[in-house]
């Protein structure tokens, strides 16, 4: 599986591909896709998802996303779990710098389209901006119904007592709820949507973003959209109002109390030390000190 | 075919097309606002360089056309587009109007599962001014309110607006076009006489 992204993007093996990869059919289709999943914040658009030169899980969906809307103007950014530098950051990097030709950043504030993988990066978005996030599985009621017809339905009738009830019997048995990642929302009042596996503590940041924010999931082949200034409210209940974590520590590089950490493993007796999982932020705040 | 539906249609197919998309995905990101088609494209009369471009960036085969722009204007949208031609507004994704649009109620709404599968309306508009005066928009896409003000809709659009608004999910998006400026509402939008 590591061996697929540099197959794909190393040496002349693109040359002859359209820019961005995609062919214009497929483009033209997910172009449409995107504009009506705008209309609609929130509802998930099916559309005709191709064979990426990615595994599944490499970010298939985001990828298609982004190529069927980046241009010679725009500078991308990519980052999985936070970080720049991981192997599956640094090969979309590389793909779309090969594909496109675009012009590559690691500063959040530097980019004009960022794709990413379970985060939303510290940095307020800006208008202007979009903001990609792969999607492993789009439909947030899939573990409770399976049908995937009956989830259909019940999208359509704005019926989500489903999901109350899995939250109302976390609460029973646990005292809170037990979701830390991919905490779900509702978008606008109307549609119950999966953020994807960022961490709740990642959620707030979506209400009333003001970047465009655009979902692509590629196996299951949905996009969906939430338009910049648009209401997402995590699902919570008036006596158990959604809260979201964060370990009670500081950066161990940059101090900040306010980003969120990973915990991670110094030494081989068992050391540990919290660092900001964002990179780009917490290299801006050790450059400013 | 005539000589005007052989004249020229998106000079650099790829980048134009993408750069007409990113126009447009902003209009319809950011309601009101007003964009600038970047593709240099000069269509038969009396279609403009705006309603021009979307349509080539956007349709295609999969999508069929309705259009009140007469023969030569069609041909050419069908030649370069690759689009089939609807007889009627009531079967087309995308709905071109160069005069007063058809009824919004009549053209495809898409269903309470599949609102996506709606038409697309664009309309041919004599001006569009962003920023001051005009009509009042609220909903996703707009912080506070944006205004626009557009000249060359029937009087009675924006109650028809209205209905089609109140039918969300269901309900048709719209692209407005104005020489080489387009603007958008998607169905969130509300409107409200300035
Ligand atoms: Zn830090």
């Amino acid at each position: 599986m590591s061996a697929a992204p540099q197959d794909a993007a190393g040496g002349g093996t693109l040359a002859g591909y359209n820019f961005a990869y995609l062919d214009e059919d497929t483009k033209r289709m997910i172009r449409r896709a995107l504009l009506k999943a705008v209309a609609i914040p929130g509802h998930q658009v099916p559309f005709g998802s191709r064979e990426m030169p990615l595994p599944y899980g490499w970010g298939t969906g985001g990828i298609q996303v982004t190529a069927s809307v980046i241009g010679p103007d725009d500078t991308l950014k990519v980052i999985d779990q936070g970080a720049d530098d991981t192997t599956n950051a640094v090969s979309i990097r590389r793909f779309f710098g090969r594909v496109a030709g675009v012009a590559t950043t690691e500063r959040t504030a530097e980019a004009t389209v960022i794709q990413t993988r379970h985060r939303i990066p510290e940095t307020p978005l800006r208008e202007g901006q979009i903001l990609v996030y792969q999607v492993p599985m789009p439909e947030p009621l899939f573990r409770l119904e399976p049908r995937v017809a009956e989830t259909r339905r019940l999208h359509a009738l704005g019926d989500y007592g489903l999901m109350h009830v899995k939250l109302y019997e976390d609460i029973a048995r646990r005292g809170e709820v037990t979701i830390s990642y991919n905490y779900p929302v509702m978008v606008n009042g109307r549609y119950l949507m999966s953020p994807s596996p960022i961490p709740a503590f990642d959620n707030p940041k979506m209400d009333r973003m003001p970047a465009l924010q655009l979902f692509g999931a590629g196996r299951e082949k949905r996009i969906y959209a939430v338009p910049p200034y648009t209401a997402v409210r995590s699902l919570d209940f008036e006596d158990h109002p959604f809260r979201p974590n964060r370990a009670d520590a500081a950066c161990a590089l940059c101090g900040s109390r306010d980003s969120y950490l990973d915990e991670v493993v110094t030494d081989d007796r068992g050391g540990r030390r919290f660092l900001c999982s964002d990179t780009d932020y917490c290299e801006r705040r050790r450059a400013e000190q | 075919m005539r000589a005007a539906a052989l004249s020229p249609g998106l000079a650099d197919p790829v980048a134009d097309a993408q750069g007409c998309f990113r126009a447009v995905l902003d209009a319809m990101s950011r309601p009101g606002s007003v964009r600038r088609v970047p593709a240099d494209v000069r269509p038969p009369a009396p279609l403009v360089p705006a309603a021009a471009a979307v349509l080539l960036t956007l349709a295609d085969a999969a999508t069929p056309v309705w259009t009140d722009a007469g023969p030569d204007a069609a041909a050419w949208l069908a030649f370069h587009a690759g689009c089939p031609l609807a007889t009627s507004p009531e079967d087309a994704a995308f709905v071109l109007a160069c005069g007063s649009p058809p009824s919004l109620g009549v053209l495809v709404q898409g269903t309470d599962e599949e609102p996506h599968r709606s038409a697309t309306l664009i309309a041919q508009v004599a001006a569009l001014e962003a920023g001051s005066g005009g009509w009042r928009l609220r909903g996703p896409g707009i912080e506070a309110e944006h205004r626009l003000r557009v000249s060359g809709l029937p009087s009675d659009f924006t109650a028809r607006w209205g209905a089609n608004r109140a039918a969300f999910p269901r309900g048709v998006d719209l692209v407005l076009c104005a020489g080489r400026e387009v603007a958008a509402l998607p169905r969130t939008t509300a409107i409200e006489e300035g």
